[in-house]
C-alpha cells in the first residue's frame, strides 16, 4: 500500500528527495517514543507513590522528604525541554555511551516527562477515596498491599490518563530534541524544513506528528472509558 | 472484652490541643450490642476508631481480650485488625472490584487461604448476606443497602470477634435501614460476635443494641442496658435522642398538661407486664379513672415494652398507683 501511494506522495510533495529517510525519522521517533514512555512509567510511578505517600496528611507523611522530592520535581519541570537537553547531555553520555540518535534522546526524555507524569500519578492517587484506605488499613494491610491492591487499581483510570497525556507531551519533546541531534521527524523537519526551506518537510512531518498524537489520544481515551467504573 | 482504662484523646491544632475525648473508662462485654450515640461532633467516630486504633488514643491504655493494643508493634497490631471487623457509614468498597473480589480481600491481605477456600469462604458469606446473585457485579451496581451487605461480609471474611459498625445505616433509607439491622442482629445471635455500633439515632439503638453510651462534647454523659436509658433518661442529651424517637406527645417533657385534671402520671411496662391487663385490672378494682394523653408499645431489642402518660382522677389514687407498682409497673408523676 506504501509503495502503491509512493507516486502520489511525490507528486504533492515533489520537494522530498529521499522517502526513506522520512520512514527511517519515523521509526526512529516512535523508537523515542516507546523507549522514553517505558521509562517514564518505570520512574514516574514510583516517584508518584512516593510523593502521594510522604505528603501532608497521608499514610506515611514525611514533610521534608516529601518537601526535598517536590523542589526536585518542579525544578526539572520547569527547565524548558530543549535546555534540560543541553545541560544533561553529560549525563547522557555516561548512561548511553552517546549524545545523539535515539539512544542519546532517551535520557533527557526520561528525565523531563518523568517528573511531569510523577505529578500526574500522585493527583491521581489522591483522588482515590481516603474512606476506601481506611477500610483497607482497618484490615490490616500494609502500605505496600494498599498500595499495589487498592491505591493503583482504584486510579487506574486516571494514571491511563496521565499516560496519555504523559506519551503526547513526549512527542513534543522528541521533535524538538530534533533540533539538536536527536533524529526522528523533528529532525526533518528542522534540517529540510527550516535550515533548507524545503516546507513540504515541514508539511509532511507535521501531518504525521498530527496523526500520531491523534491516535495516542484514542487509544487512551478508549483504555480510560474501559477502567471507569463509577 | 473490650476495655477502655484512662483513656483520652485530643488533636492538635494548629499548635493547640483541642480535646476530642475526656479521659473515660468503659466495658464492652463479648457478645453484647454496644451502642455509642451523639451529635455530630460528640466524638463517637473517634471513640469507635480507637478500637481497632485507626485513631491512637493520647493517653490510656485499650485492652482487647487483656491485650494491650496501643503497645503491639505493627505485625502484631495488622494482625490483631485482622479479628476486628469494620463497616462504614458510605460502605467503602473497592469500586474497581467485582463484589466477590471485595469480600475476597481481606483473606487475601491476611494471607493463609489458597484461593479454592476463598471462593468457598466468599461464596458463604454471599449466601449470609443475601446476595449470592451479585458476585460478579461491581459495587456501582447495587443499591445502598446491597453495598452494605458487600460491607458486612467483606467484614466478617477473616471471622471476626468484633464487628465495628461506623454510622453503618445513616445513609439508607428507613426500610433498608431495618433489614441491615436485622441481619446485624442475626450475625451477634448466630455468631456470637461483639458488635459496637455508633449512630446518631436513637431508633438504631433501640432496634439492635444491648447497652448503650450517650456521648456529649467528648464526654460519655450516660450509659447502661437500653431499656434503662431508653425508659429513663438522665441526661438532657439523652432526653433529647429519646425525645426524637418517640412521637412528640409520648416524650411529655414539655406538654403543656396543665389544663387536664388528674394527676399526669407516666407509667411504663417492661416484658411480660406490657401484655397483661394489669391498668384495667387496677382501676376497676379502685375505682380510678384514667384518660390516656399518650401511649407507645414497642420493643427495646427483643425487650416488648410499653410507655402511657396518664391523668388520673379519682379518691384511691395512691392506692391504685401502689398496686400498678406491686405489679412490676415504673412510675413517674409528671404534675398534679
Amino acid at each position: 500500500m506504501i509503495a502503491a501511494s509512493l507516486p502520489l506522495l511525490q507528486n504533492l510533495f515533489p520537494n522530498i528527495d529521499d522517502w526513506g529517510e522520512l520512514g527511517q525519522a519515523c521509526i526512529d521517533t516512535l523508537l523515542m517514543l516507546s523507549g522514553s514512555l517505558l521509562l517514564t512509567v518505570v520512574i514516574g510511578l514510583p516517584l508518584g507513590v512516593l510523593l502521594y505517600l510522604t505528603g501532608k496528611g497521608q499514610l506515611h507523611a514525611m514533610p521534608k522528604l516529601y518537601g526535598v522530592l517536590s523542589l526536585v520535581v518542579n525544578v526539572l519541570r520547569s527547565i524548558p525541554f530543549i535546555i534540560l537537553m543541553i545541560v544533561v547531555m553529560p549525563l547522557t553520555y555516561v548512561l548511553v555511551g552517546t549524545k545523539l540518535g535515539v539512544r542519546g534522546a532517551i535520557p533527557p526524555l526520561v528525565i523531563g516527562a518523568a517528573p511531569f507524569f510523577a505529578r500526574l500519578v500522585e493527583t491521581a492517587l489522591r483522588e482515590v477515596e481516603r474512606g476506601v484506605i481506611e477500610a483497607s488499613q482497618a484490615m490490616g494491610a500494609t502500605t505496600w498491599q494498599i498500595v499495589r491492591h487498592v491505591l493503583l487499581p482504584e486510579a487506574r483510570a486516571s494514571l491511563w490518563a496521565g499516560v496519555t497525556v504523559t506519551a503526547i507531551a513526549l512527542v513534543g519533546y522528541t521533535a524538538m530534541g530534533g533540533a539538536i541531534g536527536a533524529g526522528g521527524l523533528g529532525d526533518l523537519a528542522y534540517r529540510y524544513g527550516y535550515l533548507s526551506y524545503k516546507s513540504d518537510y515541514m508539511v509532511v512531518t507535521v501531518l504525521l506528528l498530527i496523526v500520531l498524537v491523534q491516535l495516542l489520544q484514542m487509544l487512551g481515551d478508549r483504555i480510560v472509558a474501559h477502567y471507569s467504573r463509577s | 472484652m473490650i476495655r477502655f482504662v484512662d483513656v483520652h484523646k485530643s488533636y492538635r491544632v494548629a499548635g493547640r490541643d483541642i480535646p476530642a475525648l475526656e479521659p473515660f473508662n468503659l466495658e464492652i462485654a463479648d457478645g453484647e450490642v454496644f451502642g455509642i450515640i451523639g451529635h455530630s461532633g460528640a466524638g463517637k467516630s473517634t471513640l469507635i476508631r480507637l478500637i481497632n486504633l485507626l485513631e491512637r488514643p493520647s493517653g490510656g491504655r485499650i485492652l482487647i481480650e487483656d491485650t494491650d493494643i496501643t503497645a503491639l508493634p505493627d505485625p502484631a497490631l495488622r494482625a490483631a485488625r485482622q479479628r476486628i471487623g469494620m463497616i462504614f457509614q458510605h460502605f467503602n468498597l473497592l469500586s474497581s472490584q467485582t463484589v466477590a473480589e471485595n469480600i475476597a480481600f481481606p483473606m487475601r491481605i491476611a494471607g493463609g487461604k489458597d484461593s479454592t477456600a476463598i471462593r468457598q469462604r466468599v461464596e458463604e458469606l454471599l449466601q449470609r448476606v443475601g446476595l449470592a446473585d451479585h458476585a460478579n457485579k461491581f459495587p456501582s451496581q447495587l443499591s445502598g443497602g446491597q453495598k452494605q451487605r458487600v460491607g458486612i461480609a467483606r467484614a466478617l471474611a477473616n471471622q471476626p470477634s468484633i464487628l465495628l459498625c461506623d454510622e453503618a445505616t445513616s445513609a439508607l433509607d428507613p426500610q433498608t435501614t431495618a433489614s441491615v439491622l436485622e441481619l446485624l442482629a442475626e450475625i451477634n445471635r448466630e455468631l456470637k460476635l461483639t458488635i459496637v455500633l455508633i449512630t446518631h439515632e436513637m431508633d438504631v439503638v433501640r432496634r439492635v443494641c444491648d447497652r448503650v453510651a450517650v456521648l456529649d462534647a467528648g464526654r460519655i454523659v450516660e450509659h447502661g442496658a437500653v431499656a434503662d436509658v431508653f425508659l429513663h433518661p438522665q441526661h438532657a442529651t439523652t432526653r433529647r435522642f429519646v425525645n426524637e424517637a418517640l412521637p412528640e406527645e409520648a416524650a411529655g417533657e414539655h406538654v403543656p398538661y396543665q389544663h387536664v385534671p388528674g394527676r399526669i402520671m407516666r407509667l411504663s411496662f417492661r416484658g411480660a407486664a406490657t401484655w397483661s391487663p394489669t391498668l384495667g385490672r387496677v382501676t376497676r378494682e379502685t375505682g380510678v379513672d384514667f384518660n390516656i394523653l399518650a401511649g407507645r408499645i414497642d420493643r427495646i431489642k427483643d425487650l416488648p415494652y410499653g410507655q402511657l402518660t396518664l391523668a388520673m382522677q379519682g379518691d384511691n389514687v395512691d392506692k391504685a398507683l401502689q398496686a400498678l407498682r406491686d405489679a412490676g409497673i415504673e412510675i413517674e408523676e409528671l404534675a398534679r
